[in-house]
């Protein structure tokens, strides 16, 4: 890991902070840099701005390095910070919320990996109404890294199948047509 | 007892054998599961990720259904639990949501081995007992989700859940106590990031055995499958051998039962935990 270089002397640009509370409803103002909740990450090692950092950058408007950040695309979501934070800050849902903002404006992911991921996996929800799991790694091993990535996961994929883990035929939601909806009036939204 | 349950995507793929093995423990103790009528997928990391309004309205859809079929809801996957109850929290403080017309709020959502433990009890699985865990050293592995966080997850003891220490104890085996239940195995890198994940499994496995154990208890298809599937490649990474069999909780309920479908179950696991069972005299 290497730590991202932040301006230092920073005079305190409110709209970025004003957007993450109104999207994330949460009161990011309130972080007075205690670091449980980077204390308490098991991801902080691969992070370039740490996570009470990543919250200062925020309260600061310090944008483009939090956007651009490995911080916001290796966070597991293990929701350890939400849980610790001694002011309530759901953390990990500003962590999402930054990921969303930065999707948005189309700043090129740290860990592009992670949003083709995502991706193929809700693209596999949006198709059966559920991950059909095999299909789905084959998507984004594709997405990801052409045929090597394919050829990576083939190892796995025929140890899962002569397990019998492998669902030849996916299993499908019958009113898909309800979950077009969701994805039509949330994508509308959005 | 009646209850529903959500299956979520991965019990009839990569976790099967929780798949089956849960199926046949609970009408061993007289549980008759009702799966949600068309039930859809949580949403799980992607979509909170992704898309925040689509993340609740995926998982709420499935509690508008559970609500109308109204038995409390038991959910074997803790990323399924988690999502379901970012939602049903939306639901209950009123807030119409995609995906539901109306949502009583009556039932009940919880973690599927809080459930057998809170709801089944003590007395009802001994009942069944006809083979004690004697010798078995778990340590009992129960991840982020159903712990984190509680304000969502409702969970009584977030940093130190009990219900899985005690099913295991009360079958005799002799748990081990350790500091890493609720640390995070990298299960929703595990694809995109398999390089951070190893690392962190492999960090649970060595304090696993530092805590003088010889096997984990999961409770949910992501972590199971992360701490089994993966032992090889870290094995070759770090010049050390790593065999460490990877239970879920139901297998070992089903063990202690007598169920006579253990042996299939076992079979699915990467990492082949019969060897361990058999030097225990237990299969």
């Amino acid at each position: 890991m290497t730590v991202a270089e932040l301006p230092q002397l920073v005079v305190p640009e409110s709209s970025f902070k004003r957007e993450v509370e109104r999207l994330s409803g949460e009161n990011v103002s309130t972080c007075f840099q205690c670091e449980k909740c980077t204390n308490g990450c098991p991801l902080h090692s691969w992070m370039d701005i740490l996570p009470h950092r990543m919250m200062r950058c925020v309260q600061l408007g310090v944008k483009e390095e939090a956007l651009r950040s490995d911080t916001i695309w290796v966070c597991a979501s293990c929701e350890t910070c939400t849980a610790r934070c001694p002011n309530g800050i759901d953390i990990a849902h500003v962590m999402d919320t930054l990921r969303q903002i930065s999707q948005r404006d189309h700043v090129p992911a740290s860990q592009r990996s992670v949003p083709i991921f995502h991706n193929a996996f809700l693209g596999s929800i949006k198709r059966h109404g559920r991950v059909y799991e095999g299909a789905m790694a084959i998507t984004y091993s594709f997405k990801n890294e052409s045929w090597a990535g394919v050829f990576k996961l083939a190892g796995m994929g025929m140890a899962m199948f002569r397990k019998g883990k492998v669902n030849i035929i996916p299993k499908r939601v019958r009113s898909l047509g309800q979950i077009k909806d969701i994805f039509r009036r949330t994508e509308l939204k959005g | 007892m009646d209850v529903s349950i959500y299956p979520g995507c991965s019990l009839d793929g990569t976790a099967k054998e929780y798949g089956e093995s849960l199926e046949a423990i609970t009408s061993m103790l007289g549980v008759n599961l009702h799966e949600l009528k068309d039930w859809n997928c949580c949403g799980a990391s992607s979509a909170h990720s992704m898309n925040n309004d689509l993340a609740v309205a995926l998982a709420a859809r499935n509690l508008g259904i559970a609500d109308q079929m109204g038995m409390d809801l038991v959910v074997p996957c803790a990323a399924c639990y988690q999502r379901l109850k970012v939602a049903e929290k939306r639901l209950v403080a009123g807030e119409k949501l995609e995906g539901v017309d109306n949502y009583d709020g009556k039932i009940h959502i919880k973690p599927l081995v809080d459930f057998l433990w809170d709801d089944v009890g003590e007395k009802q699985i001994l009942s069944l007992l006809k083979k004690r865990l004697e010798g078995l050293n778990p340590v009992c592995y129960y991840g982020c989700l159903t712990a984190r966080p509680p304000k969502i997850t409702d969970a009584k003891s977030p940093e130190n859940p009990m219900s899985m220490d005690e099913i295991m104890t009360c079958l005799g085996a002799n748990v081990r106590q350790w500091s890493y239940k609720t640390d995070c195995c990298g299960g929703s890198l595990i694809l995109t990031r398999p390089d951070i994940a190893r690392t962190l499994i492999r960090k649970l496995l060595d304090m696993a055995e530092e805590a003088g154990a010889d096997c984990v208890v999961a409770a949910c298809p992501m972590c199971q499958s992360n701490l089994d599937g993966r032992q090889r490649e870290i094995s070759q990474e770090s010049g050390k051998e790593y065999n460490v069999p990877i239970f879920y909780f139901t297998e070992l309920m089903g063990l202690a039962c007598g169920n006579p479908s253990v042996k299939k179950w076992l079979g699915r696991h990467v990492t082949d935990p019969r060897p361990l069972l058999t030097r225990k005299s237990l299969v």
